[in-house]
């Protein structure tokens, strides 16, 4: 592996008391002075600041459009100017590549992919479409939490107009913003494109605001895990079908079985094949009853005692919100709604309600 | 007090040896939300892992310091993880250990060789 790359905002992060670790190739803030459970709860409350410019930002041609849709189970023709879908690239598997956010904007499409398949996503688009165009000059922040639009429309007064999964393009000192009402917390929230000359000077006019804190991607995982949202590469990958994985709403109407342009993408006859007769394995919640968290990895049984493995914990951790450990397993579909699962947690079986998703309500501004 | 390598703390109180961690420790370990006691009269041999911390980030183990028996464990710390965060050497003790021979404390660090040893 290479040298890590530093985030562009790391200046602020030193003063803000950033732990920083690696993280696909980037030095990332794991936490900030305030610790994970503070950062969480603060986001809950009132504003967090995440530094996510990890990710990956590129821009396709509109005329693409279709070309895109041979690639993900998304209505991309059908996507109006200044609205945003949640995407999957799929394999013939009918398993996800990535998951990402689509933006069709007035004259091209903005997509946001995840750091760690930024490359492998930028080759999959470049293999089948023209004019693939990775974005390398901005930095992507995330504001979330109830008086994220408070705080931003101080510096961004449109920002207020928007609901959830609009797009904009808004002015600040000059330079465009790309902002888009959305997020991975649960929250009410936006992800900012900054360009990276005002990407410093961006974020600390927001900092300055006394209802806005750094938030790092400890809290970002707790955060998101209680919001019921998946982590590509563990709730999401190559070997979970797209339904398994629970994600069979974000298949737009158009290219189900009964859609105006129905399949025509990576897996399209096992996922909608899935989508009638159901899937051999289901994405489930899970509230460990003690105190213990039980963390991806943790083998999942039918029973206290002998009986089968049924599936494994694919994320998991202590919801801090929730205020008791919290988990998302795939397992079995076999196994009955409702039916008590038990964990194998350091040579132990312990038992787990199967819990609705998400664990805290979401609060979009739809 | 004397510490160990593995950031305990032992403090001798009548006929036990009283056991924690450092507050190094704690703050490195994050937010703790889970602690997993031996159960009392326990027999351990040092280096047992016997007290599962879990925190926001991760697991680790404490490993017994001293060869002995478990005679009082801190129950509430079962309730309360976060007493480990918040007062990491006074209430959220781990356990109490009758220990075999106290001899190898002396070998251990002192606080100053401790804070030496973590850079402070």
């Amino acid at each position: 592996m290479g040298d890590l790359k530093p985030l562009l905002l790391k200046a602020l992060h030193g003063a803000h008391g950033a732990k920083l670790v690696p993280f696909a190739g980037y030095e990332m803030p794991v936490q900030y002075a305030a610790g994970v459970m503070a950062e969480h709860l603060w986001c809950r409350e009132k504003a967090g600041l995440f530094d996510v410019s990890h990710m990956g930002q590129v821009i396709l041609p509109t005329d693409q459009a279709e070309g895109l849709e041979a690639l993900v189970p998304i209505d991309v023709l059908g996507l109006a100017p200044g609205r945003q879908r949640y995407g999957l690239f799929t394999n013939d598997a009918g398993g996800v590549l990535d998951d990402l956010m689509i933006a069709k904007r007035e004259s091209d499409l903005f997509l946001v992919v995840n750091a760690a398949c930024k490359d492998a996503d930028i080759a999959h688009l470049s293999a089948h479409l023209a004019g693939v165009a990775p974005v390398e000059d901005r930095a992507l922040l995330a504001l979330q939490g109830p008086l994220a639009e408070a705080a931003l429309s101080r510096l961004l007064p449109d920002a207020a107009q928007m609901r959830f999964m609009d797009v904009a393009v808004m002015g600040w000192e000059g330079a465009a913003l790309w902002l888009s009402r959305s997020g991975y917390t649960g929250e009410d929230g936006f992800e900012v494109s900054v360009p990276n000359a005002v990407a410093e000077g961006f974020a600390s006019a927001l900092l300055e605001m006394d209802e806005v804190a750094p938030i790092g991607l400890g809290a970002r995982d707790s955060l998101r895990l209680e919001a019921g949202l998946p982590l590509y590469g563990q709730d999401l990958g190559p070997d979970i079908t797209v339904i398994e994985a629970g994600l069979g709403w974000a298949i737009s109407k158009a290219r189900r079985a009964d859609g105006q342009r129905a399949g025509g993408f990576p897996g399209a006859d096992p996922i909608l094949h899935q989508m009638e007769a159901g899937a051999p394995r289901r994405r489930v919640g899970l509230r460990p009853e003690g105190r213990a968290p039980m963390r991806a990895g943790v083998p999942l049984f039918d029973a206290a005692e002998g009986g089968q493995q049924i599936g494994t914990v694919t994320s998991g951790g202590f919801g801090p919100s929730v205020g008791g450990p919290i988990a998302m397993g795939l397992i079995d579909s076999a196994v009955p709604d409702g039916a008590m699962i038990y964990g194998e947690v350091r040579g132990k079986r312990l038992p787990a309600r199967q819990s609705a998703l998400p664990f805290q309500k979401q609060t979009y501004k739809r | 007090m004397k510490y160990t390598e593995e950031h305990e703390w032992l403090r001798v109180e009548g006929e036990f040896v009283v056991v924690g961690i450092t507050e190094h420790a704690a703050t490195q370990l994050g937010d703790v939300v889970f602690v997993e006691l031996p159960d009392e009269g326990t027999e351990v041999a040092k280096d047992d892992e016997i007290v599962v911390i879990e925190s926001v980030k991760a697991a680790s183990d404490i490993l017994a310091p001293l060869d002995g028996e478990i005679a009082e464990v801190n129950s509430a710390l079962a309730d309360n993880p976060g007493l480990v965060n918040e007062d990491p050497i006074g209430e959220a003790w781990f356990f109490k250990l009758k220990a075999a021979d106290l001899g190898p404390m002396d070998e251990m660090m002192d606080e100053a060789a401790y804070k030496d040893f973590i850079g402070e």
